[in-house]
């Protein structure tokens, strides 16, 4: 039955049309991805207001596409300029650099696109399968199961993120709080508006993603005084398939790092952990673990195969559940809402062919996608040797288009910039930003979610703890919301020193 | 940091404190059809206003000399954030004055970055500025139809 479903799937993912938008998205994303400043979240939001016109399977076929070639271009920054276009690609420089300082780019690159292309495909192989039973257990869930759900995905950011529990917290609620500005859909109120016309639309979802990741990380790499200085490239058809000779020995670090991809990638920001996760894992049981750092071909292999994995992974949560496992995945569902379709499990008894079309569209859009950025990897190279100075007004020039495209209106050009702002200031104190953006598009879906299952169990807050699922599902938040004050408990209980401290990612 | 610090910690702490007026005001209790609208915003600020505050007393404890970003280190960043706010005060300045549409404002506002920072020359800063907002009107108005603010220019052109 499954099987079907993915054919009906791949008769929309394979008409002309798509196929065309697909080379176009991947084209774009792996552009978006090797720009510094302009990542997969952001490039999405940009595009998103250009799609409001297309039919929403092509429109999330574009979207996609840019996330994957977003994925992929973030690999040729890290390998031949040293510079990790998102945080997922920071362990793939430790050993893809050296490789391109020792001219051996070419090496490096095939085997960092074969094995996100490998960690990719196990994801959308599992998410085929896996989908529709998640998707026909979350059709049993009411209104305090989905809250529950919110409140795991919120709690993993605040438990597993790594960074200050306390700040993570604060900038979920900031999140929240953003998204209640303007019109209160249920009772007609307007709230937080203070009287001011502009505030009644609210903050859009695209203007902030487009302000934080944009501009704040452009004024970022400018603090820094970032310099690009690449290494060659030497791609041909030999080293291709001369490094494909040698990819099969390292099966065992492909299936492993498939595996913690996808288990990590399902739970929000678990992209990198899970690449430096596959890295450890894979040095440790390596015959040349001393090579590890220096210029290792598996060193390379092992980041790669988890973040895309888990890059895929993401999408899991997001067309079943309607619960975004990244930010990108956040902006996507933020599409899905523009387009009038109900994100969550209704989508696959409502509309197959848009979720089938997407799942086929996966595996047809990271084919395409791989064949891509092999063969054009001079050309993705030769845009970050385009001057700085021409650069970074092209890139705020690009945001201001898309923001100002999401309602027509000037002020959101002026949140941009306040919101670049915000991002570079909380970049710099430790306040995560991707809680931030997800708490603002998931804001009226928690909270219609809250609402109607207060009004469920007549204003007591008992119902998320005594359904059976939702009551799991909430013990579980609750725990992942105590875990960084339990852990240095239990850390002085067993004698075993604190560790040292995360290095932060930017 | 520390200052940076105690100082974004309390913004967020009087903005909480914003929203908690405002959700007060709208009704934070039950209504007819279950929670008013000020419910949810009331308990996200009284929240974030306990958690700023935590934010204030851990930052109070620390003992981080680091400062938030040194002067030559700013420079830079300023160097980018003020054209950017020119730029948009160029393409529609607030108020009832109108300005010159965003393809002038961004070719003005590329121009002037490549010459001021870039040191370009300027024949590349010319044909740069006057090359890429004709190329991104095609893309946008005539291609994707998504309407950008315009100005006189465009509509001497006659759009």
């Amino acid at each position: 039955m499954g099987l079907e479903n993915l054919l009906l799937g791949f008769q929309v993912a394979l008409t002309p049309f798509n196929i065309f938008i697909a080379v176009i998205g991947i084209l774009l994303g792996t552009i978006i991805g090797v720009l510094p400043g302009l990542g997969g979240a952001n490039g999405v939001a940009i595009l998103l207001p250009l799609t409001f016109t297309m039919p929403p399977t092509s429109a999330i076929i574009l979207l996609t596409s840019i996330y994957w070639g977003a994925l992929f271009g973030g690999a040729i920054t890290s390998i031949l300029f040293n510079i990790p276009g998102e945080p997922w690609s920071v362990a793939t420089t430790f050993d893809g650099y050296p490789l391109a300082k020792q001219g051996r780019s070419g090496e490096a690159l095939t085997a960092a696109f074969t094995s996100s292309f490998v960690g990719a495909f196990f994801s959308i192989v599992l998410i085929t399968f896996f989908a529709p039973i998640l998707a026909e257990v979350a059709l049993k869930f009411g209104p305090p199961e989905f809250f529950a759900i919110q409140l795991l995905t919120f709690s993993s950011f605040v438990g597993l993120g790594g960074g200050n529990p306390l700040k993570s917290l604060v900038t979920i609620l900031l999140g929240f709080i953003l998204a209640t500005v303007g019109l209160d859909i249920v009772t007609g109120q307007l709230r937080l508006t203070f009287g001011f016309t502009d505030m009644m639309k609210g903050f859009d979802f695209i203007v902030a993603v487009i302000g934080l990741f944009g501009i704040g990380e452009i004024l970022l790499s400018v603090e820094e005084g970032l310099k690009f200085e690449g290494a060659k490239t030497s791609m041909n058809m030999r080293v291709v398939l001369d490094t494909w000779k040698i990819l099969p020995r390292y099966y065992r670090t492909f299936v492993r790092g498939s595996i913690i991809g996808f288990w990590m990638g399902f739970k929000p920001g678990g992209a990198t952990p899970a690449s430096f996760m596959s890295y450890a894992f894979a040095k440790r049981f390596s015959k040349n673990a001393e090579k590890f750092g220096k210029g290792e071909i598996e060193g390379v292999v092992a980041p790669e195969t988890a973040a895309h994995a888990a890059g895929v992974a993401a999408m899991l949560p997001m067309i079943t559940l309607g619960i975004p496992g990244s930010p990108t995945a956040a902006v996507m569902l933020g599409g899905l809402i523009i387009w009038g379709l109900q994100p969550g499990p209704m989508l696959f008894v409502d509309n197959p062919d848009f979720v089938w079309g997407l799942i086929a569209s996966m595996y047809t859009g990271n084919v395409i996608g791989v064949v891509m950025v092999l063969a054009f990897v001079p050309f993705f190279a030769a845009i970050l040797r385009v001057p700085f100075a021409i650069l970074t007004p092209l890139i705020v020039v690009v945001c201001a288009i898309g923001a100002y495209a999401v309602h027509n209106s000037m002020i959101d050009i002026w949140y941009m910039l306040i919101f670049g702002v915000v991002g570079y200031v909380f970049k710099k104190l430790d306040y995560p930003l991707a809680p931030l953006v997800l708490a603002l598009v998931l804001g009226d879906l928690a909270e219609n979610a809250l609402r109607q299952s207060l009004i469920m169990s007549q204003g007591s807050l008992a119902i998320f703890f005594t359904r059976p699922i939702a009551g799991a599902i909430t013990a579980a938040a609750v725990f992942f919301f105590v875990l960084p004050i339990i852990t240095p408990w239990w850390r002085r209980l067993k004698g075993s020193p604190a560790p040292a401290s995360q290095t932060p990612l930017h | 940091m520390r200052t940076a610090d105690l100082v974004s910690a309390a913004l967020l702490m009087a903005l909480g404190g914003i929203v908690i007026y405002d959700a007060v005001r709208i009704g934070v209790g039950w209504g007819d059809e279950g929670p008013r609208s000020g419910f949810f915003p009331f308990w996200l600020a009284a929240l974030m206003v306990a958690i700023s505050a935590a934010i204030i007393i851990q930052a109070l404890v620390s003992r981080s000399k680091k400062p938030f970003v040194t002067r030559d280190r700013f420079v830079p960043v300023f160097k980018v954030l003020a054209p950017i706010a020119g730029f948009i005060v160029v393409t529609d300045p607030p108020g009832p004055w109108s300005g010159l549409g965003l393809y002038v404002a961004g070719g003005l506002y590329l121009g002037f970055y490549m010459r001021w920072v870039g040191r370009h020359d300027w024949r590349s800063v010319v044909a740069l500025s006057f090359a890429v907002p004709v190329i991104t009107f095609f893309i946008f108005e005539t291609w994707f139809l998504v309407p950008m603010p315009k100005g006189p220019v465009e509509t001497w052109f006659g759009y």
